[in-house]
């Protein structure tokens, strides 16, 4: 049954000379239920560059917020951490002591929420949430923290003149723009952005993208991407991983990989969603449903929906390969893959 | 046609049209504030839209626009202020003021957004099933209904059906679930589907499952489906004419390909900038137009994009534009295109 374990991916290696930001490896997040733990999280391992903009796709339950909370040890239980490590700037996340975690958090990597919009306290103003954000942290006077609150108003593309305003008053865009304000409000190098703008109308999307990606640009923190939609997450990733039941199936450059993607759950992503140009065709999305991880499947977990399943496929657990230059994937179409395959 | 017959039943027809439904001027507003507070909410105004036979019609448009009242006004759930709905070419309003008959709620269907809130949870699929047929009395006998269960669940996709209706919605999935709303909607033979959003709170992957699921009811049932979404990739899908609303109005209406090919208000411009480009990339853009809908609570006269416009000029602050012909199934509301053949109202 060796061959059935899954063997401990070696972090994605980046090319560059620069030296990764955080670096995650072999993560693994378990859910405690009464039948048993869950694994939603299942040795993942990635790393992000400074300045990098990763993306994390993958459907709902395939642990992409789980690893999102993991960075930043904020799970609450039965969700419990099982295994890897975190390293961020020569530390281990997974194993800091609470006073450490408090000084981590927020000045280190910060983050915006999934519906952040209704995270704001309602009945505080957003000038007084970005300035409990800074004094939390810093030794600043009232005065001083209130002009940066301001200033980050500013950034944002808020009036500083909204500085009283409560979360109510403004609408749910400006209240996005807010609670980046506050993501912000410490220039962390990393911060993790987890569905930013599901909530938000296609419009006022692109408005919150683009301010994101100018922020970027002018402050160069990192960004790690987290969505289902990946048309959204082409446009302002550098790389992007692709997520599915708990595992990363493919991790390649994001045009890589909206162009050429190699894992049959990817091609399958990608003929999911309607083209809004081109030639009306009939798209077939992708048959079955994800997994149940109280009864992953085994070998691969794709294999029950995937249409060039092998018999090995339901066997032996594929593992995440460099097939081609900067571009990973986990599946035994490429004897990379397979483990004892092709090296 | 003149007279219209379809598989089961021949129904009465007095227009000779082979619109399904008609919506006329309808409007809808809800009063705000106190006993004295003359204020109201304007949640739509003015919309008017054909629903022909066999084809999905889509409203597209942001949240606030109008496209969920507008489902609400065709399912009886939400009373219009003004305007007539011709249903089979009855005014049905008019002919069932109080409450839609049984007949009407019959043949007119609805499916909402969420999945997991719209089946009870303590009944098993089959159970959900049954209800409908034996309120309506589709089938009778206990054989006859279980075929029709099995019969449904097939249609839509769930196989084996005779696991699945034994099956409790807790154990489907989202997409599975879905399936099984349409099922419930199906089961007593609708002419109409009004589907609000269905595929918006589905993982990725599945979502075409179900778009493919309706245009197969479409061809195959004849059944003209009412698509509400906000995803107007997904209505140049499977919408055959998609209509575009915008803050209570419908501003422009074109076969579907045709508005995203040639879209002639600016609002629909707009939306369709905002779509997610992978090929185009976010980088190489200029700075979007700001803003959101406006406060629908007595909006001022003119056009409701105005304050938004990129093209605006005083006209458009002081009349709404009227509908303009620009082809057989293309019009547009918008002082750029004239103040319209007919004059606004």
């Amino acid at each position: 049954m060796a061959i059935l374990e899954r063997h401990t991916t070696p972090p994605a290696p980046t090319r560059d000379a620069a030296e990764p930001l955080v670096r995650v490896e072999d993560l693994k997040v378990d859910y405690l239920s009464g039948r048993g733990p869950v694994r939603a999280v299942d040795g993942v391992s990635f790393a992000l560059k400074p300045g990098e903009v990763l993306g994390l796709a993958g459907e709902s339950g395939s642990g992409k917020s789980t690893i999102a909370q993991a960075m930043l040890r904020i799970l609450q239980p039965p969700a419990v951490i099982t295994g890897g490590h975190v390293h961020f700037g020569g530390r281990d996340v997974l194993d800091m002591s609470d006073d450490e975690l408090a000084d981590f958090r927020w000045r280190d990597m910060s983050m915006v929420f999934q519906s952040a919009m209704n995270s704001l306290n309602p009945v505080m103003t957003i000038g007084d949430q970005i300035m409990d954000a800074i004094r939390a942290h810093e030794d600043v006077s009232a005065g001083e923290a209130r002009k940066r609150a301001q200033e980050l108003l500013e950034t944002v593309g808020i009036e500083a003149k909204r500085i009283d305003s409560y979360p109510h008053q403004l609408s749910g865009g400006m209240r996005q723009r807010a609670v980046i304000a506050i993501a912000l409000a410490l220039r962390p190098p990393l911060m993790i952005m987890d569905e930013p703008t599901t909530a938000l109308d296609v419009v006022v999307q692109k408005e919150i993208m683009y301010q994101i990606t100018e922020l970027r640009e002018q402050l160069g923190f990192s960004i790690l991407f987290i969505t289902h939609d990946l048309s959204l997450l082409v446009e302002i990733s550098d790389r992007i991983a692709i997520m599915y039941a708990g595992q990363i199936v493919e991790l390649a450059p994001a045009r890589e990989l909206f162009e050429h993607p190699l894992h049959p759950y990817t091609q399958g992503l990608m003929s999911s969603f309607p083209a809004l140009t081109g030639e009306r065709v009939k798209l077939t999305g992708i048959p079955g449903s994800p997994p149940d991880l109280r009864t992953p499947p085994t070998g691969c977990r794709f294999h029950p929906r995937c249409a060039h399943r092998m018999p090995h496929c339901s066997q032996i657990v594929p593992q995440l390969a460099e097939v081609q230059p900067d571009h990973f994937v986990a599946c035994h179409l490429y004897p990379q893959s397979t483990p004892g395959g092709a090296a | 046609m003149s007279t219209i017959t379809t598989a089961d039943q021949p129904i009465a027809i007095t227009a000779p049209t082979d619109n399904v439904m008609e919506v006329d001027h309808l409007s809808v507003r809800f009063p705000v504030g106190g006993l004295f507070d003359k204020r109201a909410v304007h949640a739509l105004t003015d919309v008017s839209f054909t629903l022909p036979r066999a084809k999905v019609v889509a409203l597209v448009g942001e949240s606030g626009s109008g496209k969920s009242t507008t489902a609400k006004v065709l399912a009886r759930l939400v009373k219009p202020t003004e305007g007539r709905i011709l249903y089979q070419g009855r005014d049905i309003l008019k002919e069932e003021p109080r409450k839609a008959s049984l007949t009407y709620r019959n043949e007119v269907q609805m499916v909402f957004q969420d999945p997991f809130g719209s089946l009870n949870p303590a009944h098993p699929i089959s159970y959900l099933l049954e209800r409908p047929l034996r309120i309506h009395g589709v089938v009778k006998g206990r054989q006859a209904i279980q075929e029709r269960v099995e019969y449904l669940l097939d249609t839509v996709g769930l196989r084996p059906a005779n696991e699945v209706k034994d099956k409790f919605p807790y154990e489907l999935s989202g997409g599975q679930r879905q399936r099984v709303a349409f099922a419930r909607a199906l089961a007593v033979e609708p002419k109409v589907m009004l589907a609000d959003e269905p595929v918006s709170m589905l993982d990725v992957s599945i979502r075409v499952g179900v778009l493919n699921l309706m245009e197969h009811l479409k061809e195959k049932q004849g059944i003209s489906f009412l698509y509400i979404t906000h995803d107007i990739a997904s209505a140049r899908y499977i919408g055959d004419q998609t209509n575009v609303m915008y803050a209570g109005r419908m501003v422009e209406s074109a076969e579907s390909r045709e508005l995203i090919a040639a879209p002639a208000h600016p609002y629909t411009k707009l939306l369709l900038s905002a779509v997610p480009n992978p090929r185009a990339g976010l980088r190489t853009q200029e700075a979007p137009t700001r803003g959101e809908i406006p406060s629908l609570v007595d909006p001022p006269a003119g056009c409701p994009f105005a304050a938004r416009c990129p093209h605006v000029m005083p006209v458009c602050r002081e009349t709404m534009p009227g509908i303009t012909h620009l082809a057989a199934d293309h019009w547009v509301r918008c002082h750029l295109h004239g103040a319209g053949d007919a004059a606004a109202d």
